[in-house]
């Protein structure tokens, strides 16, 4: 069985984002860029598996610029057999990622697709559960364990309130949250070997998928911004405090 | 004026919070038809009917809709949108589960986590963590959009009259089943209505501190427990009690963050709560500088002494 992995390059996620001031979005010039980490989880996910013998090959997808060259290249240095870039400089949204996805997943034929479930820089939290509609397939989604048996999975979900499990018929999608796994970090010699591993590069056009945004950003603003309050001295000015607030 | 069908969030009985917030902004869009999927779900559909603004209720009762199992939902709710010019549901897992398989089979994109409706197709939206707020506007004939709840005010749950309608779909689709659930067993207030919300951080050492030194200010105090993603990832409580980006977005009259320091992650998932006390013995914590109250101390004598002062 095939494992497809998509992983989109953002903002790394100890890098405070800085709104530009012409409000236009958020300053990527000079910044440290990364993995999504909730898509390093699913390249985890998808290696543990074929390291399991459930997997046969890692197949590791990102849309956007050349740059994305190097997220797919942290993808092989983990471990993943062969990588395709969908170059392209315009902003994509999930819902287009998720045509082009399931254009590459015609193709590939992949037992699982096993993505983040949320990009940090967008947050929109979107794309897997698109691409299980757009393919007629069942989607396991913010999982927190994946069990691979026959030809079903079980996925057992963070919801609120607790876990929740269900069997999903396969093919099927699986979308990460954090406690799946922890990811490895790449050694330097599965970096270097990582460079002479297969890439390859594709437009939206190779798929005819159309990419223009549905949505239009109109600005983007800096958030209400809270100010320090006061310190209290002991315990008892804090009890004072909360029974000012109505509280005790 | 258009109309609007909301997803109602409930668990057979009653209606969960969230869906009251959803109501309010999809009244800010036109008529609201509220939509109650389950199985043997007449008592929420009749809760439903009740909530201030609601117009019209729809029920689909069937067995297989008995999980919400989005593959089983998502085409009724397609099917179901031939009479709406927008699909609401509250940012919850199921919410966030359901709305983009709906998007994508309506070729709609989705406007996730909304905070503000601007006007008919414009809104405003959390992005990098909540570090910058877009204001986007949709470009599609029909809008999917998930809410925020703590971004809008409750409707009134009672007040209203609709009338209920029961409506079908396909019902069981054959690609997923439902095994279990381990639903975490909670007699404190739900973290996301709380009115009071003690957190504990990484500070609190150990499970068993974390219960002795949190759990009676909580009680004290009628509050929630939350925790800071450091002390769910050192395994202090279970994740379901994580506030921040990566957990509950919560925005409680009071919130009391102990031994947290404030990471931006964590931020992001309580800043918009009225009054936020925080202690901690580090005074360069950032959480001092989101805080109205601080208290500079070592938390193992202070919280202490505040239980027996409260």
């Amino acid at each position: 069985m095939k494992i497809l992995v998509p992983v989109k390059r953002v903002i790394d996620y100890n890098v405070k984002p800085r709104v530009k001031s012409d409000g236009t979005g958020v300053d990527l010039a000079n910044v440290k860029m990364s993995m999504n980490p909730f898509d390093e989880i699913a390249v985890e996910e998808a290696l543990r598996l074929r390291e399991k013998g459930v997997a046969t090959e890692v197949i590791a997808v990102s849309v956007g610029p050349a740059k994305a060259q190097e997220t797919l290249r942290t993808a092989l240095a983990m471990g993943a057999d062969r990588a395709i870039l969908v170059q392209t400089d315009d902003e994509v949204e999930p819902l287009a990622v998720a045509k082009l996805l399931k254009a590459i997943a015609e193709e590939e034929a992949p037992g699982l697709v096993i993505l983040g479930k949320q990009a940090i820089d967008d947050d929109s939290n979107q794309t897997g559960q698109m691409l299980a509609a757009l393919m007629g397939r069942p989607q396991g989604t913010f999982a927190s364990k994946v069990e691979v048996s026959g030809d079903s999975v079980a996925v057992t979900r963070e919801v609120d309130g607790g876990l929740e499990t269900i069997n999903l018929k396969l093919p099927a999608i699986v979308t990460t949250d954090l406690r799946l796994n922890e990811p490895r970090y790449a050694s330097l010699p599965n970096i270097m070997k990582a460079k002479s591993k297969p890439l390859a590069t594709k437009a939206p056009a190779d798929y005819g998928v159309e990419t223009a945004p549905r949505l239009k950003t109109l600005k983007v603003t800096e958030p209400a911004v809270r100010s320090a309050g006061v310190k209290v001295a002991d315990v008892d000015a804090l009890v004072a405090k909360l029974k000012e607030l109505g509280v005790a | 004026m258009s109309k609007t069908l909301v997803w109602v969030e409930h668990d057979n009985a009653s209606v969960k919070d969230a869906t009251l917030s959803t109501i309010t902004a999809a009244s800010q869009l036109g008529e609201v038809t509220a939509l109650v999927v389950g199985s043997g779900c007449d008592a929420a559909a009749a809760a439903a009917a009740q909530i201030a603004g609601v117009t019209k209720v729809l029920k689909a009762d069937d067995a297989a809709y008995a999980n919400t199992l989005a593959e089983n939902v998502a085409p009724l709710i397609v099917t179901l949108m031939a009479d709406y010019d927008a699909f609401l549901a509250p940012a919850t897992s199921n919410g966030k589960n359901i709305a983009p398989r709906v998007a994508a089979l309506l070729d709609v994109m989705q406007v996730s986590d909304i905070l503000s409706v601007e006007g008919p197709k414009t809104f405003t939206r959390p992005i990098y963590a909540g570090n910058a707020i877009a204001s986007v506007e949709s470009s599609d004939a029909k809008l999917v959009i998930t809410v925020r709840g703590t971004a809008f005010a409750k409707a009134a749950p009672t007040g209203g009259s609709a009338a209920v309608e029961a409506v079908s779909g396909a019902g069981e689709a054959g690609l997923s089943s439902f095994v279990g659930a381990e639903i975490a067993k909670n007699e404190r207030p739900e973290l996301t209505s709380a009115k009071i919300i003690v957190s504990g951080g990484r500070a609190l050492k150990d499970s068993e501190t974390f219960k002795q030194v949190i759990f009676p200010l909580a009680d004290k105090l009628g509050a929630g427990v939350g925790a800071s993603r450091a002390a769910v990832d050192a395994g202090y409580v279970p994740n379901d009690y994580q506030v921040g980006q990566t957990g509950k977005i919560v925005a409680p009259e009071i919130y009391i963050a102990v031994g947290i320091s404030g990471a931006i992650q964590h931020l992001a998932g309580m800043k918009d709560s009225k009054t936020i006390i925080a202690i901690n013995k580090d005074e360069d914590a950032p959480i001092f500088q989101v805080a109205d109250l601080g208290l500079v101390a070592d938390l193992f004598n202070a919280v202490p002494e505040l239980v027996g002062k409260l």
